[in-house]
This record gives C-alpha cells, sequence and structure tokens, in this order.
C-alpha cells in the first residue's frame, strides 16, 4: 500500500536527516516506526505527507509509493485526498475552535455530505467521549481527549492509512491503554495505520511488523513479535536488563558496549 | 455638495438633537472604519501580512463604480427604467468584485511568491503596490481632481425625526457594514470558513487536513480587498465624500487606530474599534469646533490617533487581541 524507498530528505539545503530509509505498510497492517528523540521519524511522516516545504525541508533521493502511484511530488491537499491522514506530534487540534469544528475541517477533503456524516458516526462511535463535548472549545478538553479529537479530525477524511505520530505522548498509562485499543478498533476498520512511537512496548504489542530508526537510518526491521523477543531492543527500548529481566549495573557494563549502537 | 456640508455644519448648539445626529455621523464614519479595519484583520489573521496597501485598493474599488456610474453609465444605459439606486447598487457589487480579483491578484504576483521571506519585505512590498496604486488612480482621476461617483442616496437627502438628522446616506453606509459583518459570521461557519479560521489558528495543522495554503491566502487577499472597496465606495458617496479622488485611500489610513484598539487579530475587535474611532473623530469635531483657536482647523484628524496611543499604553494588544500576537 504504502513504499518508501531509498528515501534522503535534506533540511534548509544542507542538514542530511534521512540517509536513505525504506519502509513498507501493507493493506490492513498496523507498522510501527520505533527510534528515539531526533532518529528522524517525525521527518519521515511529514515527507509522506508532502509537509517538508513548511519546515525547508527537500526529499533529495529516493521515492514513496501510495496505491502504486508516487507522491513525493504531490501537494498536502491532494495526499489527504488520495487517502493518507496523519494525526501530528503533540495533537496539534485547533484549540480555538469548537470540537464539531475540528472535526468538519478533518472533512475538508470530502465534499459528499452523506459519506461526511458516514465518517463522522463512525468517529462518535470510537470516541464516545466527544459527543458530550461537542460544543466545547478544544483547547478546554483533556489531554487524552485532545488526542482522541486529533485521531477522529483524521478520521474524518475517511482515509485507508492513517499515520499516527507518537498518540501515547504526555498521556496517563491508564489512556495509553484506551488509545492503544482504539487503534486496533480503526485497524479493524480496514484501515492501515502506521504508528510512530516512542512507547515501545505499546506500539509493538499491536502492530504486526516493527522498523526501529536511529539517526536517519533503518536499524533494524522485522515481525513485532520477533522485535518484542529481541535482545538489543529489550535492553534499549523496553528497560529490560538480561535474561531474567534483572537490572545490569551500568558499572558492570564494558566501554563499547555502554556505547552501544545500533549500527556498531 | 459644498452646500451640503455647510447645512450639516449648522447644526450647531449642544442639545440632545445634536448629540444624537452626530451620533449617527460618527457611527456611518465608524462603519466605513469597520469595513476597512475588517479588511485588514482578515488579511493579517491569514497570512500575517499587514497590508499598506489596503487603502489604495479601496480606491481602485471605489473608482471602478465611478467609471460605472458618472462615465459610462453603466447599467443604467441599458435598463433606463432601473430606479438610480438600484442601477448605482448593481454597480457597486461588480466594483466590489473586482476589487476582490484586484487582492487575488496581488497575492498571486506578489506575496505568494514571498512567503517564507521576512515578514518586514512582506510589508514593504504592500507598501510598493500602495503607491504604484495610488499613482495610477492619480492619472486616471486627474492629481487634484475627482471623478465624480453619483449620489445614490441623494446628496443631502434626509429625515428629520424629532429634530434628529438622519441622512439616507449614512443609514445606507451603516447598514452595508452591519450586512458584511452578518455576511462574514455566517462564512465563517461555513466549509470554507471553518477551513480559513483552522488555518489561522495552525497553517500547518490545516494543511494536514488537505486545507490548501495558498488557495485561504488567495480568499483572504478577496474578502479583505473587497471590504476595503465597500468601505472605500461608502466613503466617496455625498456627503461623506465628493467622489473619488486622491484622499480616498486615507480612510484605509485612517481606520488603522480602529485594529490597534480593537486589536490586530480580532474580528470583533475590528467592529469595535471601527465604531469607537468613527464616533470619536465626529464628536470630537463638532464638540471642540469651539476651540478652533487652540487646537487649529482639523484637529478632529488626530483625535483616532490619539484614542490609539492611549489605547496602546493600556492595552497594548487591543481590547481582543490575542498577547502572543506580534505587535507592528
Amino acid at each position: 500500500m504504502l513504499e518508501v524507498a531509498n528515501l534522503e530528505v535534506v533540511y534548509n539545503d544542507v542538514i542530511l536527516v534521512l540517509s536513505g530509509i525504506s519502509l513498507k505498510v501493507e493493506d490492513g497492517e498496523i507498522v510501527a516506526l520505533l527510534g528515539g528523540n531526533g532518529a528522524g521519524k517525525t521527518t519521515t511522516v511529514r515527507a509522506i505527507t508532502g509537509l517538508l516545504d513548511v519546515h525547508e525541508g527537500d526529499i533529495t533521493k529516493g521515492k514513496i509509493e501510495f496505491k502504486g502511484e508516487s507522491i513525493e511530488k504531490m501537494r498536502p491537499s491532494a495526499i489527504v485526498k488520495s487517502g493518507i491522514t496523519q494525526v501530528m506530534e503533540g495533537r496539534r487540534i485547533f484549540a480555538e475552535m469548537s470540537v464539531d469544528d475540528n472535526l468538519r475541517t478533518g472533512a475538508y477533503t470530502n465534499k459528499d455530505k452523506a459519506s461526511v456524516l458516514a465518517a463522522f458516526d463512525r468517529v462518535m462511535e470510537l470516541f464516545p467521549v466527544l459527543k458530550d463535548r461537542r460544543k466545547s472549545t478544544a483547547g478546554y478538553l483533556s489531554g487524552g481527549e485532545q488526542q482522541m479529537l486529533a485521531m477522529g479530525r483524521a478520521l474524518m477524511a475517511s482515509p485507508q492509512l492513517l499515520i499516527l505520530d507518537e498518540p501515547s505522548l504526555g498521556l496517563a498509562p491508564m489512556l495509553v491503554q484506551q488509545i492503544r485499543d482504539i487503534i486496533v478498533g480503526i485497524n479493524e476498520q480496514g484501515i492501515s495505520v502506521l504508528l510512530i512511537e516512542q512507547n515501545a512496548h505499546m506500539a509493538l504489542s499491536i502492530a504486526n511488523r516493527g522498523y526501529i530508526m536511529e539517526t536517519g537510518k533503518m536499524v533494524m526491521d522485522g515481525a513485532a513479535q520477533k522485535l518484542l523477543g529481541d535482545e538489543d531492543v529489550q535492553e534499549f527500548y523496553l528497560g529490560l536488563h538480561g535474561e531474567e529481566g534483572e537490572r545490569k549495573s551500568f558499572r558492570d557494563v564494558k566501554h563499547y558496549k555502554r556505547r552501544k549502537r545500533w549500527l556498531s | 455638495m459644498v452646500r451640503s456640508m455647510i447645512i450639516l455644519a449648522q447644526v450647531g448648539g449642544s442639545t440632545l438633537e445634536t448629540l444624537l445626529t452626530k451620533l449617527l455621523d460618527g457611527m456611518a464614519l465608524g462603519a466605513i472604519y469597520t469595513l476597512m479595519a475588517l479588511g485588514f484583520v482578515i488579511i493579517y489573521k491569514s497570512t500575517q501580512v499587514l497590508t499598506f496597501a489596503h487603502g489604495s485598493v479601496a480606491a481602485v474599488g471605489a473608482y471602478l463604480v465611478a467609471y460605472f456610474v458618472t462615465i459610462i453609465n453603466w447599467p443604467g444605459r441599458y435598463l433606463t427604467s432601473l430606479p438610480v439606486t438600484l442601477s448605482f447598487v448593481i454597480s457597486a457589487i461588480v466594483g466590489v468584485a473586482a476589487a476582490a480579483v484586484v487582492g487575488i491578484v496581488i497575492e498571486r504576483m506578489f506575496i505568494r511568491p514571498m512567503v517564507g521571506q521576512p515578514l518586514f519585505s512582506i510589508v514593504m512590498i504592500t507598501l510598493g503596490i500602495d503607491i504604484i496604486l495610488r499613482t495610477l488612480l492619480g492619472d486616471f482621476v486627474g492629481q487634484g481632481s475627482q471623478l465624480d461617483i453619483g449620489a445614490p442616496w441623494g446628496i443631502f437627502s434626509v429625515t428629520k425625526i424629532n429634530g434628529v438628522i438622519i441622512p439616507h446616506s449614512y443609514v445606507a453606509t451603516i447598514v452595508a457594514a452591519a450586512a458584511a459583518v452578518i455576511v462574514l459570521a455566517l462564512f465563517f461557519r461555513s466549509r470554507t470558513g471553518t477551513a480559513m479560521r483552522a488555518s489561522a489558528f495552525d497553517q500547518e495543522a490545516a494543511m494536514a487536513q488537505g486545507i490548501s495554503a495558498g488557495r485561504i491566502f488567495a480568499l483572504a487577499w478577496a474578502i479583505g480587498a473587497a471590504l476595503a472597496a465597500v468601505g472605500g465606495i461608502f466613503g466617496s458617496v455625498p456627503p461623506r465624500g465628493f467622489g473619488v479622488n486622491q484622499t480616498t485611500p486615507f480612510f484605509a489610513l485612517r481606520a488603522f487606530p480602529a485594529i490597534i484598539i480593537g486589536g490586530l487579530d480580532s474580528i470583533i475587535g475590528a467592529v469595535v474599534g471601527g465604531f469607537t474611532i468613527g464616533i470619536a473623530e465626529v464628536m470630537a469635531g463638532h464638540y471642540l469646533s469651539q476651540f478652533t483657536d487652540t487646537l487649529g482647523i482639523g484637529f478632529n484628524n488626530i483625535v483616532p490617533y490619539l484614542v490609539m496611543m492611549g489605547f496602546l499604553l493600556v492595552k497594548p494588544y487591543g481590547l481582543f487581541g490575542t498577547k502572543e500576537i506580534r505587535r507592528v
């Protein structure tokens, strides 16, 4: 469905942020894209959704295909119309507007009233919390509700691929659980999901496959279960140490191991 | 026409009737400022650009209407049975639409290529556009002369109620401004209007919803220019003005204090500020006229700026302005 091949992105003509990453999202899949701060996850999302321009970024190499069609030169509005929507990092809801108006902007590309109403009903079913808050100003919602609103807004365009950029950011563990279940629910409606996360445990527990990025490169990929079981992933992302899960003292770790990175 | 101004000025004294008459006068002037201010605010909110070409765009709109009415007599030429007022309204609608097109052209030709450049450069460009349009206007109208715009509501047709003088032209101005505010309020609830608000709040997030930033920019300039033109037309219609001339663009400059008082990014602020300035200017003109010896002639023209400076001291972001907004 979505295929990113050998993508290279440069900011301000000089800063190389992505150096040849490739990833694939098949129909109906949940794919997790993991990595620490500054790994290039959000840049990958911007490249796919056509928002690099805003940040003075350029795709200098590689290609992005969606449903067999090249989209790397398309404008953001055309990409939304073709069926990819995203929930941006930090939610980015329109805080001054009502919940309803936020959802309406999500349906901007859809001029067909009946299908907008259908999408609205689906969103209300997924997020019953929003039902009681339809008229309230979005900025006054709680963090969890705002995240749900952002997800609902992205779903209003009836996408085939939903990209979620760190939906668990800044949410309480209970809410992270809830968001996770909702992502599964969205996926069950036949929408493919590309899930960008720092919370590796949450992401890998629902994903079919996962990719791990570091400083602009893909360093690992494979089935989610395999990644969950991987010793390095456990150590670096899940905070588990050693086979019995006992905590290793940092002093015992050899110097080169402390500086361990995925590629070395 | 000069005589009509004398009649207006003759409403002397300090009776209640005078106060109400002057209040209506001030509201009519405030309505023009409101129209101008609304245009400023909509362009500013959507594109972060404070346009200095607003006044000349307004004058271009007014000039086109004057051209239709006085020079080619359109559509009155073809529809002879049409009342003068209705014929004027039709020309005005066409003139306003043409001004909207001028706004779009300015945006596409001069503003769009500058997106991402320092705001200061863009503002300077609008100043350049203003000079170009004003020069062209001078060429078409003639330096120091003016083009009659007709008198659709009579030069001085008034209704007198209990001694309060109500010029029909002023009523039309206020009605037009009210209509513009209502239409805008309705527009901002529509699909496109919601998209515009979203884009003004967070452009990147709006783009992620599939809203084209370029289209919103063009639309903002079109609406802003159209509002300016409506203001320019009513500023030229007697007895407020005597046709289109080189001072017509100054209405926008005098509406400037209105947006400072209301807050650069507030629609409600534009309305409140516009009427405040209009009424303050007229009231000062009337009640301070006895101090002409001390204050000098034309003191009323600087009253809006005095009010603005007072507001800036107390409320630097205006009555309804957002705090984070960069001040100009």
